[in-house]
């Protein structure tokens, strides 16, 4: 068995209690919704692009330690990335949580390293992976809200 | 009607002592005899299913090994040994909750099919436009959808009775919601999120003084009381296999004699007909106009070895002892300053629900998941309540009869650990 160290790692623990870049953002072409309403996690996020930059990101909602945590590194993690930038984030960031590729320290995913325990834990890639598929459908401008239950 | 006794159950652990004894009565239990991980299992999620006692899946087991054939109108010995068997079952369940006679007991997948039985059979006769179908806020999904449903269907019009901040149905609300147009009074008899037991004696008193009748919610009463459906005078009541250390799949319908005969048949197939003719098709006698198709036979016949095993442990010694254990769970919970109990109900059934203090509920079951213990986190098919008490989620600890104040200290063990993460 995994130890919970693995998973709850300071980093996420610091990024649950003190979110960064929570909030609201007016004006924005770029938001969408995301909820799994199994777990009552919802998350709204909102995307401010410029020159095919992320010039703005906030998001709003509550949800999990690993949810909370994970919207707010995402938010962190993309902001003034150009938009294929953050897409490649996650892929990775996808790939590494569900287990289907290994962590390449090489990759690039930075702090985004500290949800690799994720994987061992499959019940919960969907509170990871929330925040992320809802900045994909705002940057595409879906309007269906986003599960990943 | 065959009058057999089955020869399924048996309870391997001396249950004729005076005092209570669980470690003994956990060991009829397979599955709680695992680790998870270095842990031993510590499962308190009773709520959302039980744990099933060697009897029972023994029972089930045998019944496929030996006596496996379809049921009625069969000449072949097997057939007469699995119709014996589920007919046994039949006269079990009645007897186990109290019914006048088998006939009055309907084997369905479990409380949510019998509640849309009673929704789509009696609701589409009796309930019509403008009729209102009263329930209570401390339902659980299964008690609230299939009554918006028919509302859908017929325009009717579905009400609540509202519930004080202990969980508890506020009495004095209910009995005026209790109007000339109100068809049917649909409620729980013990809260899956909360916990509260409903004083159903007084509740279906009330109903019937207005010529109401009562569809009670017993799946997460019947594994953990006696219930004797006479004495509440229910028109009809419910209950899942699976809560009772039965199988999944199979449940309970009993319904009133004179109420059933009366009733259009739920679904349409075999084993429900009189006779089939292109022109005109007469349906079968109660309960088997209500059983189209093959049934679950082997899970009434699990269901019936589960009702024996309880019986053999004894109702009122399951009842007092779960209790003792649920008022050492409080205490202890209560003892812990980051935890806040969701449902304070005066009588309460081994349900506990509660918050911690800055942890999400999944992320306290999960690391409670990491030491071993099993509990629910999430609105547990309940999210009315969960919006009453304004709460995303909570995390629920549910008792059985097999849990010991080991266990619950193993718990609170686990909640420490989860503060001592994010403290």
């Amino acid at each position: 068995m995994s130890d919970l160290s693995d998973l709850y790692q300071d980093v996420i623990l610091d990024h649950y209690k003190r979110p960064r870049n929570r909030g609201h953002l007016d004006d924005t072409d770029h938001q969408a919704d995301g909820q799994n309403p199994l777990c009552g996690d919802h998350v709204t996020v909102f995307v401010k692009v410029k020159d095919d930059r992320v010039e703005e990101i906030r998001f709003a909602g509550s949800g999990c330690a690993i949810s909370t945590a994970s919207a707010s590194l995402m938010t962190e993690t993309v902001k003034g990335k150009t938009l294929d930038e953050a897409k490649a984030f996650f892929r990775k960031f996808h790939d590494m949580v569900t287990g289907s590729q290994e962590v390449d320290h090489g990759d690039g995913l930075g702090k985004l390293e500290v949800f690799s325990g994720v994987c061992q834990y499959p019940v919960r890639v969907k509170c990871a992976t929330l925040a992320w598929h809802t900045l994909d459908a705002a940057l595409e401008n879906r309007e269906e809200p986003v599960s990943t239950e | 009607m065959s009058l057999i006794t089955p020869t399924t159950a048996r309870v391997e652990a001396s249950v004729t002592d005076e005092a209570f004894d669980a470690e003994e009565l956990r060991r009829d239990f397979p599955a709680l005899q695992q680790s998870i991980g270095d842990e031993p299992l510590v499962y308190l999620d009773n709520a959302a299913t039980t744990q099933k006692p060697s009897s029972v899946i023994d029972a089930i087991g045998r019944f496929y090994r030996e006596d496996n054939a379809n049921i009625h109108r069969g000449v072949h010995q097997l057939s007469i040994r699995a119709t014996d068997g589920y007919e046994s079952a039949r006269l079990k369940a009645a007897r186990f909750i109290g019914a006048s006679r088998p006939e009055e007991i309907i084997f369905v997948r479990g409380a949510t099919e019998a509640i849309n039985l009673v929704a789509q059979t009696f609701g589409r006769v009796h309930i019509g436009t403008g009729d209102e179908v009263l329930i209570s806020h401390m339902e659980h999904h299964a008690n609230i959808v299939p009554w918006q449903i028919l509302c859908e269907q017929t325009g009717a019009r579905l009400c609540v009775a509202p519930i004080n901040d202990r969980g508890e149905l506020i009495l004095e609300e209910f009995e005026r919601m209790l109007g000339p147009r109100t068809r049917l009074l649909s409620i729980g008899h013990v809260s899956n999120a909360l916990g509260t037991i409903n004083p159903m004696e007084r509740i279906i008193a009330l109903a019937h003084e207005r010529g109401i009748p009562v569809l009670v919610d017993g799946a997460q009463a019947v594994p953990h009381m006696k219930v004797n459906v006479q004495a509440l005078d229910a028109d009809f009541y419910t209950f899942s296999g699976h809560k009772a250390f039965g199988p999944t799949g199979i449940g309970v319908l009993y319904g009133k004699h004179d109420l059933l005969q009366k009733l259009p048949p739920y679904q349409g197939g075999g084993d429900m007909i009189a006779s089939v003719t292109f022109e005109k098709t007469t349906y079968n006698a109660v309960p088997h106009k209500f059983e189209a198709g093959t049934p679950h036979i082997a899970g009434a016949i699990g269901l019936a070895a589960a009702l024996d095993y309880m019986d053999a442990v004894g109702m009122e010694r399951i009842a007092q002892y779960e209790s003792e254990l649920l008022a050492y769970a409080t205490h202890a919970l209560l003892s812990i300053p980051q935890v806040h109990l969701v449902g304070t109900a005066r009588n309460k059934a081994g349900v506990l629900s509660f918050t911690i203090e800055g942890v999400h509920p999944h992320d306290a079951a999960t690391i409670l998941d990491q030491q071993g213990v099993a509990v629910r986190a999430g609105h547990h098919c309940a999210q009315p309540v969960m919006q009453r008490f304004n709460v995303p989620a909570t995390i629920r600890a549910s008792l059985a009869f097999y849990n010991t104040t080991e266990e619950i200290d193993a718990l609170v063990r686990g909640i420490q650990k989860v503060i001592e993460v994010f403290n």
